[in-house]
């Protein structure tokens, strides 16, 4: 291809690019690292129908005068990042020299807020994605071997959890599992305790959630297996009858290698998804046990006073996280390329 | 003849009368807003103006777009409904203007108690008042024998009254949901208490204290007889355990209790049982554990003078006094409004008023001790780690956000 030609080509996708991920991720660092300017307080009488009190308030004339010579706000390079909300350097260090065991360290480094959310994303992503692989997998295989007439009505219900919003997915699953929901009822019941909450209890909740997360996420491994499916080539899969292969053997040795290149990318595109996790944790509302950083993001734009300068630096540790998790294949991925030229 | 003149002067009266009640603006007017009754029936009066136009966006998520809504110029939202507590961000960020002069112009039917005034600027004008207090099962108080709870210790003697006697499993409703509404809970039981969230006159917080570890320790103990998705649960979801019939005794919000027994499917028993009283004292205090708040209006700092003033002629008018002569409307809210008559159902929001509680700190960093309180608050409930770490936990959360904003 010419050079000219491959501008042209590449070009709009470029222009798309550079607007829509080069630029808010400039637009984001820059955020994470410049802060307000230090609030100029002044006491102030405020009254309302409940009187008059003396209160601190902002004093706005001074304020606009450093914001107006200032406009982007304190410059200050990495403090968030390692502040106490965020990677907490400090708090850590204190915690490893003040604990006598891992255990205990571990135990400190848990309530502080960055790491909490990072052991139930983690574990959310790591328990999430093989499972769905699986699942999707299965799904696909079972539907493949269908009669052609029921194929279509069971691709139907296999997709339904990716049709339903993602939120309304995960309510109804909170009200399914309330203490007087049907599900909560059941394991009240089969547990012997009538006291016993899903909703209260941290595993508990895990689980739900990881269980949410497999079944809403299946359907886009099963749609992906299923297309790969409908490609394995048949002679192969004959000549393995011929020798006497079992329907288990042939999937093992001839269906899976086919599709393995299709189940790096369903776990590529997954572990991102599952990094992300923000709709199971508003859905049911499980903010008291499990965070992520991307919950983390929305109380810092939802609370009452909004930290900008917070939700960008929780941002950009986040396409930090990611870009660490996608490391392996992006590695292999450069080395097969490099490879390819040969 | 004389008919002719009774006529004219009929419908000269006629006019007159409805050009007292009518509105012309003559710029664009637009409102964002909560979305509760009281304020849907504000949104309505100001767009009864002719003349230009006045859109509404009056969504629970007005928060979140308020302040970004009027930072530009020209501001998208030439007016923002806010509260005690959200009036802070809008002060902080500056994108509100004083109202003294269009006060003196235009807000003759106003009343001084409604004006909002800042460093001795007007900044908002009220239009309500609100507070968390008790309502009860008037019924089942009746069948353990015992009197409505006047403090928060009453309330546990009663609960397990209750309990014991197999009347109710969960019989305490409270909105413990983590985050804004744990946080608000904690608010009310501290300042019952007596604490001071900050060192005076700085933004240093202290609420790891004494009066802390009390607060803390009695929701505990309330928590014990909530239902035990109590850390899932807010307002709504209260309102709901009680409808249900399932809850006996809650703190909740005045604008919410008028209208809690008037949903599908509530049973005569919890209908007739209904009952509303003031607000609770904890630990021997005198000052009720709850906090006092307002709803009010404000104009943009960012639009051009006469947008600012048909906004002020629209939500005056929204406000006048017979915009809630209608029963039904009057009984939507405690009115800060001339002419105004407490239903039964304002009792609660009064006896707050009356027993001296405190007013929800307007305070330009109240807000990120509210988030910090929702987010770490909520280890100790789930009984995993002690009261004094949770709230050490909160002051370091506190103080890292301050920093950030350049408060400390």
């Amino acid at each position: 291809m010419r050079h000219s030609t491959f501008f042209w080509f590449f070009a709009p996708t470029a222009a798309a690019m550079l607007l829509f991920i080069f630029f808010p991720i400039v637009s984001i660092v820059t955020q994470s690292i410049f802060v307000p300017h230090e609030a100029v307080l002044i006491e102030s009488e405020n009254c309302g129908p409940f009187g008059c009190k003396i209160e601190t308030t902002v004093d706005q004339s001074a304020t606009e005068q450093l914001r107006r010579e200032k406009p982007l706000g304190r410059f200050a390079g990495t403090e968030i990042y390692t502040d106490r909300n965020h990677l907490a350097f400090g708090e850590v260090g204190e915690a490893w020299r003040a604990s006598e065991s891992l255990g205990a360290f571990f135990s400190e480094l848990v309530d502080l807020p960055f790491y909490r959310a990072m052991a139930f994303t983690l574990t959310y992503t790591f328990v999430c994605t093989p499972f769905l692989i699986m699942l999707g997998f299965a799904v696909a295989v079972a539907v493949n071997s269908l009669h052609a007439r029921l194929k279509g009505l069971m691709i139907f219900f296999s997709l339904l959890p990716m049709i339903v919003p993602p939120l309304i997915g995960a309510l109804v699953l909170f009200w399914m599992i309330d203490s007087r929901g049907v599900l909560g009822q059941l394991i009240s019941f089969l547990a012997a305790d009538p006291g016993l909450s899903l909703k209260a209890s941290t595993p508990l909740v895990w689980i739900s959630l990881i269980v949410y997360g497999i079944w809403s996420s299946a359907p886009f491994a099963f749609v992906v297996f299923y297309a790969g499916l409908q490609t394995v080539p048949q002679d192969t899969l004959e000549s393995a009858q011929i020798d006497g292969a079992t329907r288990w053997q042939q999937i093992r040795y001839v269906v899976i290698p086919h599709l393995a290149p299709l189940m790096t990318f369903v776990a590529l595109i997954q572990l991102m998804d599952n990094f992300r996790v923000l709709e199971p944790i508003i859905g049911f509302q499980a903010e008291a046990h499990a965070q992520s950083l991307s919950s983390f993001i929305l109380t810092d734009l939802s609370g009452e006073t909004q930290q900008l300068s917070s939700a960008a630096t929780t941002s950009v540790l986040t396409i930090i996280g990611v870009a660490i998790l996608l490391s392996p294949v992006l590695v292999r991925t450069w080395r097969d390329f490099r490879g390819g030229g040969h | 003849m004389f008919l002719k003149k009774f006529a004219l002067a009929g419908a000269v009266a006629l006019l007159s009368s409805t050009s007292a009640f009518a509105c012309e603006i003559g710029a664009r007017v637009s409102i964002v807003g909560n979305e509760f009754p009281a304020i849907q029936t504000v949104g309505a009066g100001a767009q009864e103006c002719s003349g230009a136009e006045v859109s509404t966006n009056l969504t629970a998520d007005h928060q979140k777009i308020n302040v970004a809504g009027m930072s530009g110029n020209p501001a998208e939202y030439t007016s923002a409904i806010v509260a005690n507590s959200s009036i802070v961000a809008l002060m902080n960020e500056d994108v509100i203007r004083p109202l003294d002069d269009l006060v003196a112009k235009h807000g003759g039917g106003l009343q001084k108690n409604q004006l909002i005034t800042i460093n001795g600027k007007v900044m908002a004008v009220a239009f309500m008042a609100n507070a968390q207090h008790l309502v009860y099962r008037a019924d089942v108080l009746e069948k353990i024998g015992m009197e409505p709870p006047k403090t928060y210790e009453d309330m546990l003697a009663a609960a397990a009254k209750i309990r014991d006697m197999g009347i109710m499993e969960n019989p305490v409703g409270g909105a413990y949901k983590a985050g804004w509404n744990l946080a608000q809970e904690f608010n009310n039981m501290y300042i019952g208490h007596g604490g001071e969230f900050f060192k005076a006159g700085t933004a240093e917080v202290s609420v790891n204290n004494e009066a802390g570890v009390a607060t803390l320790n009695m929701m505990k103990a309330l928590s014990e007889y909530m239902n035990p998705d109590f850390l899932t649960h807010d307002s709504n979801a209260t309102n709901a355990e009680y409808r249900a019939g399932n809850v006996a005794l809650m703190n909740m919000w005045g604008s919410r209790a008028a209208t809690l027994v008037e949903a599908e499917g509530v049973s005569d028993e919890v209908k007739s049982g209904f009952a509303i009283a003031g607000p609770m004292t904890v630990a021997g205090g005198s000052t009720p554990a709850t906090t006092l708040w307002w709803d009010g209006w404000t104009v943009a700092k960012n639009i051009s003078d006469e947008e600012a003033e048909a906004t002020f002629i629209a939500m005056t008018h929204a406000i006048r006094p017979d915009a809630i002569a209608d029963e039904a409307k009057a009984k939507e809210a405690v009115w800060l409004i001339d002419g105004y008559e407490p239903t039964p159902a304002a009792v609660g929001v009064f006896a707050a008023a009356q027993a001296g509680s405190t007013p929800y700190p307007m305070l330009p960093f109240q807000g990120l001790l509210h988030t910090a309180l929702g987010a770490e608050l909520a280890d100790f409930m789930a009984g995993k780690e002690s009261a004094e770490q949770a709230l050490a936990d909160v002051e370091a959360a506190y103080t890292a956000a301050a920093k950030e904003k350049g408060f400390l």
